[in-house]
């Protein structure tokens, strides 16, 4: 999870390659956005974010146009539009885990890193993001670190979450 | 001989520890110089015994849990190889009390193989479906999942066999199959506890449906909160691919979601995989007539698929001898949140509220009084302790005025604060609302807002009246059921939980 520098030649690879990729699946059901949202994840893969400069790349390549591409990367909640933290740490808050006490832990993470819903840590390096149900709701409360599923968070559990963002 | 250990490698499992538990055992043995062979299992979703370890045995398998690292050394000592006692001893799995009242049709293999090895699936069953879906008519096909009686298990109930027909008499030179593995309700994780447990199943149910309807292409739609499931999944479909269950004739893909709560609902998703915002269709056209891209589309729960092979193979009247009333079957119901022994049950419909949460459940986990229960994620009611006599079953539950929904239970305790739950609804609604709708869009922020002026003791009698107007708008004017049942855990809350509202004395003194 890198904030690379956005680089035109690799957003046109990525992007060819996941239109041939949807062409052999879908056949001509394949025209026009039907490879976007594969598109928006494997760029934002690659730059830790979608960058705006790729949006007309985009639009370009798929023969739709530029507003269609944004109004898609603003409708969904995971596509950002500007460079992430190097590490993003999404905490659930949904109703499960707030029977767990996830606002607690919420509020752990505010006073002890100053880290707030949509706001990086003190030092710069973390992030904190709001999600609902990670389908953990049995053994919450539970956060997201990149791949890694963390569950029955307590305050020392929040403690050893943060320390593993920041390495 | 080396002696199998069983450790799950479910995402839930992983959460608490479960892949720290596979490396110090693999090291203890290799220190011992025992010969051990680790396979790694989805879980048997007794989740609070998680990390559960379960070592083969001639008698059977024999489990231990909660296992830390911390107790590693300690098992081996006493001989867990050969499955000795041992304070952490669970006995045999074949007797734990969780499991032998269940009746695991859906989740038979989940905890017990690994579940990307496609000679252990076929070897427990798999395919037979399959088989039995190709030596009969497609006719015959509907006919076993009439008599099944399955109903849809994502939310809505809608009768299977109805929706194959349909698919099936469409013309059309392409036709889709479309697995829901949005599961984006809090408190349900069957579908993730499936994925990682069992792909396989997944994809002959897909398969079958494939066969019945005449499709040539599937999807299968997973939330990107989903990691894991998403990386079985994609393991699976390779190894489908080259077992030849999958291939020109009948490919399937993975596509990810993007972190919005509405695709979920069929029309919004297929919307999502053409690349658009996810919207919601208005119906008709049903996507049985016209879904992904135009095409007739039949689309389903990762549940109801997965019924499928059971089904074909073992008839649909033993499936449908299963449940009560018009809900046929088995129903994997997850127990969450503040609760002593959450996790995954497969249960015949029928069981009450009160024997899942407390005979199974066994209260809360706090060990404080139950004050209340969420029934069916976001949009499902919230059930007060005196309602706890009602049946899971689709019709009971929209008789005591909530849902079944994909048969999520949630558990409160005291320290819930009702006006605060009821909030979080109208606030879910406003944040994840499409924007068809102006009552789901717009009319959730001002719920919410009213909300607060009640709470706050500001001209109660009069924003009462204007949020149940909301309520009685969003319910009748909603294109689909995000904003049409945001009103079930908005209303049941107030209904049943009138005294955490109205605390207006002390704030009108302090103005
Ligand atoms: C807001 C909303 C969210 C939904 N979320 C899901 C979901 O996450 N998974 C699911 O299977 N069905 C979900 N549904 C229900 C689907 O629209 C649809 O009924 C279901 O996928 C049909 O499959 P089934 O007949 O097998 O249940 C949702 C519906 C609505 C209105
Ligand atoms: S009720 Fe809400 S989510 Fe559903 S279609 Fe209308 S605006 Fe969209
Ligand atoms: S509610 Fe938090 S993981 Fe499901």
């Amino acid at each position: 999870m890198s904030a690379d520098v956005f680089n035109a030649d690799d957003a046109e690879r990525i992007i060819a390659a996941q239109m041939e990729q949807a062409r052999v699946f879908y056949g001509e059901d394949a025209k026009g956005a039907a490879p976007l949202l594969p598109i928006l994840h494997a760029l934002q893969h690659a730059f830790g974010h979608v960058p705006p400069q790729a949006q007309p790349i985009i639009a370009h390549a798929l023969n739709i146009s530029q507003a269609e591409v944004r109004g898609v990367v603003s409708f969904y909640h995971d596509f950002k539009t500007e460079p992430a933290a190097r590490a993003v740490i999404k905490l659930c808050r949904a109703e499960a885990c707030q029977a767990r006490g996830c606002e607690r832990i919420a509020a752990h993470l505010e006073s002890a890193y100053g880290l707030k819903t949509g706001a990086r840590s003190h030092d710069g390096h973390i992030s904190l993001e709001s999600v609902y149900c990670l389908g953990n709701c049995a053994l919450g409360p539970t956060a997201l670190l990149g791949d890694d599923l963390i569950g029955m968070i307590d305050e020392a559990r929040a403690d050893a979450l943060v320390a593993q963002a920041r390495r | 001989m080396s002696v199998r250990v069983y450790i799950p490698a479910d995402a839930a499992a992983k959460s608490i520890g479960a892949d720290a538990v596979a490396a110090a055992v693999r090291d203890e043995a290799m220190r011992l110089g025992l010969a051990i062979e680790i396979v790694r299992t989805g879980s048997r979703g007794l989740l609070w015994l998680e990390p559960m370890v379960e070592i083969e045995t001639a008698r059977g398998r024999v489990a231990y849990g909660v296992v830390r690292v911390s107790d590693v050394a300690n098992l081996f000592a006493a001989g867990f190889l050969d499955g000795a006692e041992h304070p952490l001893s669970l006995g045999l799995v074949d007797d734990i009390l969780y499991l032998r009242a269940q009746t695991r049709l859906t989740f038979a293999r989940v905890g017990v193989n690994d579940p990307l090895s496609f000679e252990a699936y076929v070897a427990s069953g798999g395919m037979m479906g399959l088989a039995r879906a190709q030596a009969i008519s497609t006719d015959a096909i509907l006919d076993e999942m009439t008599i099944s009686g399955l109903r849809g298990r994502g939310g809505a109930g809608f009768p299977a066999a109805i929706k194959w027909r349909t698919v099936r008499d469409a013309q059309s030179a392409r036709k889709y199959v479309v697995i829901n593995a949005d599961e984006g309700d809090s408190g349900t994780f069957a579908d993730r506890m499936l994925m990682e447990g069992d792909p396989f199943l997944i994809i002959e149910g897909m398969a079958i449906g494939a066969l019945a309807v005449g499709a040539d292409r599937g999807v299968i739609y997973i939330r990107s909160e989903y990691p894991h499931a998403i990386h079985v999944m994609n393991e699976a479909l390779r190894i489908a691919r080259r077992e030849k269950l999958l291939g020109a004739h009948f490919d399937v893909e993975v596509r990810v979601g993007a972190g919005a709560y509405v695709c979920g609902e069929e029309t919004a998703l297929l919307e999502s995989i053409e690349g658009k915002r996810g919207q919601v269709r208005a119906k008709p056209p049903l996507p049985a007539h016209r879904g992904l891209f135009g095409r007739p589309t039949l689309v389903h729960n990762v549940l109801t698929i997965a019924a499928a092979p059971t089904i074909l193979a073992n008839g649909g009247k033993a499936y449908g001898d299963l449940g009560v009333g018009r809900s046929r079957g088995t129903k994997p119901v997850q127990l969450a949140g503040n609760v002593k022994r959450g996790g995954l049950y497969e249960l015949p419909f029928g069981v009450t509220l009160r024997e899942l949460v407390y005979d199974i459940g066994g209260g809360t986990a706090s060990g404080r009084p139950l004050r209340a229960v969420q029934v069916g994620g976001p949009l499902g009611a919230y059930f007060p302790e005196h309602l706890l006599d009602t049946p899971l079953d689709y019709e009971a539950m929209a008789k005591a005025g909530g849902l079944l929904g994909h048969g999520g239970v949630v558990v409160f305790d005291d320290g819930v604060d009702m006006a605060r739950q009821a909030r979080f609804a109208f606030e879910f609604c406003a944040t994840e609302s499409c924007g068809k709708c102006t009552p789901c869009r717009i009319g959730s922020t001002r719920g919410a807002e009213t909300l607060d002026k009640i709470v706050a003791g500001v001209e109660v009698e009069k924003n009462m009246a204007l949020v149940d107007d909301l309520l009685t708008l969003m319910t009748d004017a909603s294109l689909c059921a995000l904003g049409g049942l945001t009103p079930l855990p908005v209303g049941s809350a107030l209904k049943h939980f009138p005294e955490d509202f109205i605390r207006a004395p002390k704030c009108a003194a302090a103005e």
